[in-house]
C-alpha cells in the first residue's frame, strides 16, 4: 500500500467544498420544509377531525417504514414524470427529503404539542380563542422552545441523511468525495476525510445541542 | 458488632457526615432519627458499605467495611437491608424474590431456598401471597416480603432505612408489628425511623442526628424522658405532637 | 402525465424472481446484521452503565463514533478502505479470496453501526430503573455481575422492547444501503426493473409494500414478545422516533 496521500485533499479541496456547500444547503432547506410540513401534519393529526387525521397518520406511518433511498429513487422516477419532461437531481432529491423528514418531524413535534399542559388549552378556550389561535399563540411557541433540542438532534441526522443523494450522482460532498476518489485511485484518503468531516461537523453540533439543553448528555 | 468511629463523608463540596462515631451490640435495637437531610439514610447505608466513606472506619462483625481490600459482598450477606420503596425486583413473584440472593449467594439449592422463603413469609404474614408478583401486592405487603427477604440470608444483624415512610397509615402498623417481634426475639437492628412509638417500644438506644452530626446518643429512656440537647428537644416536641 | 401501467410486469420473469432474490438478500443482511448489534450493542449499553470509568469511556467513544459519521460513509470505510488498511495478506484476501465481500461488509458495517443505537437503548434502559433496585441486590450480597445477571437486564430488556423493534425496522431500512456497494437488494431491484422496463410505479410499489409488509410483520413480532414476557405492572418505554 502506497504512503497515504494528503495533496490529493488539499488540491480537490474548491471541488469538495462545493459538494459540501450543496450538502449544507440540502440540509437548511430540508429542516425548513420539513418542519413546516411537520408542523402542519402534526396539526392535523391533533385535531380531531378524523378523515383528516387518518390520512395523515397513514402517510406518516408509510413514510417511517421506508427506507430514504427508496424515498430517493420514488421521486427521482415520479418528479421528471409528473412535470412532463426531465428535471436534475435536484429538484427531486430536495422534494425526496423535505416529504421523507417531515414524516419524523412531524411525530416530535406531536409529542412536543401534546406535552404542553392542558391547562393552558382551557385557559385558551376559556377566553373566546379558537383552534388555530390556541396553537398559534399559546401551544406551538411553548412547544418549540422545549422540541428545540430534538429538532435540532433531527437536523444533524438530516444533513447525514444528505449524503444519500450520492444515489442519484447529485453533487454533494459524499458524491464529490467518491468522485475525486475515483478519478485520482484514492480511495483511504478521500473516504477517511469524509468520515472525518462528517465526524467534525456532527460531533460539535451535537456538543452544541446538548449545551443548549444545559449539561448532560442523554 | 458494629461500630463507627469519626467518620465523615463528603458528596462533592458538601459535607453530609461529620465525626459520626456510636457503637451497636449484639441483640441492641438502635434508632436513628433526625429532621430530613440530617445524614441518617446515608449513615445506614455506610454500614454495608452502599455508600463509601473519605474519613473514619466502619467495623461490622470483624469486618472492616472501610478498609481498601474488604470483601463487600460476603459482609453484606450476612446483613439484611429494608428500603423505603421496598425495591421488591417487580419481574420476579413475591417467593423469587425471597429465594434469590439465597441461591445465588449462599448457593442453597432450590428446593432449601423456597423452604427458608415460605417459613419466612409466613412469618411475616404474607404466604398466601407468595406466587403473587409485587405489582399485586399492597405497600405493607410489599414491605414485609422486603423484610423477608433479608432474613432469608440469616443475617447477623438487619438495616431499616425508613420502612414505613412510604406507606399508607393504615398499613404502617403491619409492618411494624413484624419488626416488633423480630427486635423481642433479639435480632441486632439499626433503624432510621420517625416512628418514636416503636422507638419507645423495643429500642434499646436512640441515636438523635442533625445537619450530618450525631447529636444525641442516648438510652431510649434517657432520650425521651430529658433530652439533653436543645435541637433534640425541639425535634421531640414536634414529632411527638404529631403522634 | 403518459404513463403505460404495466403490473403484470412484476409477475414475469426475470422480473419476479428479481423481485424474490432483492428480499432475500434484505433479510439475509438485516437479520446477521442484528445478530451483531443486538450482543454488540448490549455490552457497549452495559459497558455505559457500569461503575468502571474506563469501561464507561470506551462505551461512549464508540457511540460517540459511529452516530457521528452518516451510514453511507461507514459503508464505504469498510468495504474499500479497511482491505487497504489491514496487514497485507488479510488485505488480499479481503479483496481477492473473501467470498461475497458486498455482503459481509454490508452486515459488518450495519451490525456495528446499529450496535451504537441498540447500546443506547439498553443504557437508557437500565438507566431509567430506580437506584434503589441495584443497592436492594447489593445489600443481600449479590455481587455486581449478579445483579446485572438476575436483577437489570431481565427487567431493562422488557422495558425496551418496543424501541429495541425500531432499531429491528431501521436495520431493514438501512439494508438499503448496501446497494452502494452492489448488493443486489430490494430497493436495487426495484430500480434495476425500473432500468429494464421502466415500470417505476410498478417496481416502486412492489418495494415499498414489501417494506410496510416487514414493518407491520415487525410490530406484530413485538406484540407477541412482550406478550410472552410481560410482568404484571411494569410499564414499558414508549418506541422511539427514527
Amino acid at each position: 500500500m502506497s504512503a497515504f496521500d494528503l495533496s490529493v485533499i488539499t488540491e480537490n479541496l474548491p471541488f469538495l467544498w462545493e459538494g459540501l456547500q450543496l450538502s449544507l444547503l440540502l440540509t437548511a432547506l430540508a429542516v425548513l420544509g420539513g418542519i413546516v410540513l411537520g408542523t402542519v401534519l402534526a396539526l392535523v393529526r391533533l385535531s380531531g377531525f378524523a378523515p383528516l387525521a387518518l390520512l395523515a397518520a397513514s402517510y406518516v406511518n408509510l413514510i417511517r417504514s421506508m427506507p430514504l433511498i427508496l424515498v430517493i429513487f420514488w421521486f427521482y422516477f415520479l418528479v421528471p414524470l409528473v412535470i412532463g419532461r426531465p428535471v436534475g437531481g435536484l429538484y427531486s432529491a430536495l422534494i425526496a427529503l423535505v416529504l421523507f423528514e417531515a414524516a419524523y418531524y412531524s411525530e416530535i413535534i406531536r409529542a412536543g404539542i401534546q406535552a404542553v399542559p392542558r391547562g393552558n388549552i382551557w385557559a385558551g378556550k376559556a377566553t373566546g380563542l379558537n383552534y388555530w389561535q390556541i396553537q398559534r399563540h399559546i401551544v406551538l411557541p411553548q412547544a418549540f422552545r422545549h422540541m428545540l433540542p430534538v429538532l435540532l438532534t433531527q437536523a444533524i441526522i438530516l444533513f447525514q441523511d444528505t449524503s444519500l443523494v450520492f444515489v442519484v450522482s447529485l453533487r454533494d460532498f459524499m458524491t464529490a468525495t467518491s468522485i475525486v476518489a475515483q478519478k485520482e485511485g484514492r480511495l483511504v484518503e478521500m473516504y477517511t476525510f469524509a468520515a472525518i468531516v462528517y465526524f467534525v461537523i456532527c460531533f460539535a453540533a451535537s456538543i452544541l445541542v446538548r449545551r443548549l439543553k444545559g449539561g448532560t448528555p442523554q | 458488632m458494629i461500630r463507627i468511629d469519626n467518620v465523615s463523608k463528603w458528596f462533592g463540596p458538601m459535607q453530609v457526615l461529620a465525626d459520626c462515631s456510636t457503637s451497636v451490640d449484639r441483640g441492641e435495637v438502635v434508632v436513628v432519627c433526625g429532621p430530613s437531610g440530617s445524614g441518617k439514610s446515608t449513615l445506614l447505608k455506610c454500614i454495608n458499605g452502599l455508600e463509601r466513606v473519605q474519613k473514619g472506619t466502619i467495623v461490622v462483625n470483624g469486618v472492616e467495611v472501610t478498609g481498601r481490600r474488604a470483601d463487600l459482598t460476603r459482609l453484606r450477606a450476612r446483613l439484611g437491608m429494608v428500603f423505603q420503596h421496598f425495591e421488591l425486583y417487580p419481574h420476579m413473584t413475591a417467593l423469587d424474590n425471597v429465594c434469590l440472593a439465597q441461591q445465588k449467594v449462599l448457593k442453597r439449592s432450590r428446593e432449601e431456598a423456597v423452604a427458608k422463603a415460605m417459613a419466612l413469609l409466613k412469618r411475616v404474614g404474607v404466604e398466601e401471597q407468595a406466587h403473587k408478583y409485587p405489582s399485586q401486592l399492597s405497600g405493607g405487603q410489599q414491605q414485609r416480603v422486603a423484610i423477608a427477604r433479608g432474613l432469608a440470608m440469616d443475617p447477623v444483624a438487619m438495616l431499616f432505612d425508613e420502612p414505613t415512610s412510604a406507606l399508607d397509615p393504615e398499613m404502617i402498623n403491619e409492618v411494624l408489628e413484624v419488626m416488633v417481634e423480630l427486635a423481642q426475639e433479639g435480632m441486632t437492628m439499626v433503624v432510621v425511623t420517625h416512628e418514636m412509638g416503636f422507638a419507645r417500644k423495643v429500642a434499646d438506644r436512640v441515636v438523635f442526628m442533625d445537619e450530618g452530626r450525631i447529636v444525641e446518643d442516648a438510652p431510649t429512656e434517657a432520650f425521651f424522658g430529658a433530652p439533653r440537647s436543645e435541637r433534640a428537644r425541639l425535634f421531640l416536641s414536634k414529632i411527638l405532637n404529631h403522634v | 402525465m403518459d404513463y403505460n401501467w404495466n403490473w403484470a410486469v412484476l409477475f414475469q420473469e426475470p422480473y419476479a424472481e428479481w423481485l424474490l432474490s432483492g428480499v432475500y438478500w434484505t433479510f439475509a443482511v438485516a437479520l446477521a446484521a442484528w445478530v451483531i448489534a443486538f450482543t454488540v450493542g448490549s455490552l457497549i449499553g452495559v459497558a455505559r452503565t457500569v461503575p468502571n470509568r474506563f469501561a464507561r469511556a470506551v462505551g461512549g467513544a464508540y457511540v460517540e463514533l459511529f452516530r457521528n459519521v452518516p451510514l453511507l460513509v461507514q459503508m464505504f470505510l469498510w468495504y474499500f478502505v479497511l482491505p487497504e488498511v489491514v496487514p497485507e495478506a488479510l488485505g488480499h484476501w479481503m479483496k481477492r479470496d473473501m467470498p461475497n465481500p458486498q455482503y459481509i461488509s454490508a452486515v459488518l458495517c450495519l451490525g456495528f453501526y446499529t450496535a451504537s443505537r441498540v447500546a443506547e437503548q439498553v443504557r437508557a434502559g437500565i438507566q431509567s430503573l430506580p437506584a434503589g433496585l441495584t443497592q436492594a441486590g447489593q445489600a443481600s450480597g449479590l455481587s455486581t455481575v449478579q445483579v446485572y445477571r438476575y436483577i437489570l437486564l431481565p427487567i431493562a430488556y422488557r422495558v425496551i422492547i418496543p424501541p429495541l423493534t425500531s432499531e429491528f425496522l431501521t436495520i431493514f431500512k438501512n439494508s438499503s444501503l448496501a446497494l452502494t456497494i452492489g448488493l443486489l437488494e430490494l430497493t436495487a431491484r426495484a430500480q434495476q426493473i425500473t432500468d429494464y422496463t421502466f415500470q417505476g410505479f410498478e417496481a416502486f410499489t412492489a418495494a415499498t409494500v414489501i417494506y410496510v409488509a416487514i414493518a407491520l410483520l415487525a410490530t406484530l413480532v413485538m406484540h407477541l414478545v412482550e406478550g410472552r414476557l410481560r410482568v404484571p405492572g411494569m410499564a414499558t418505554r414508549e418506541a422511539s422516533g427514527s
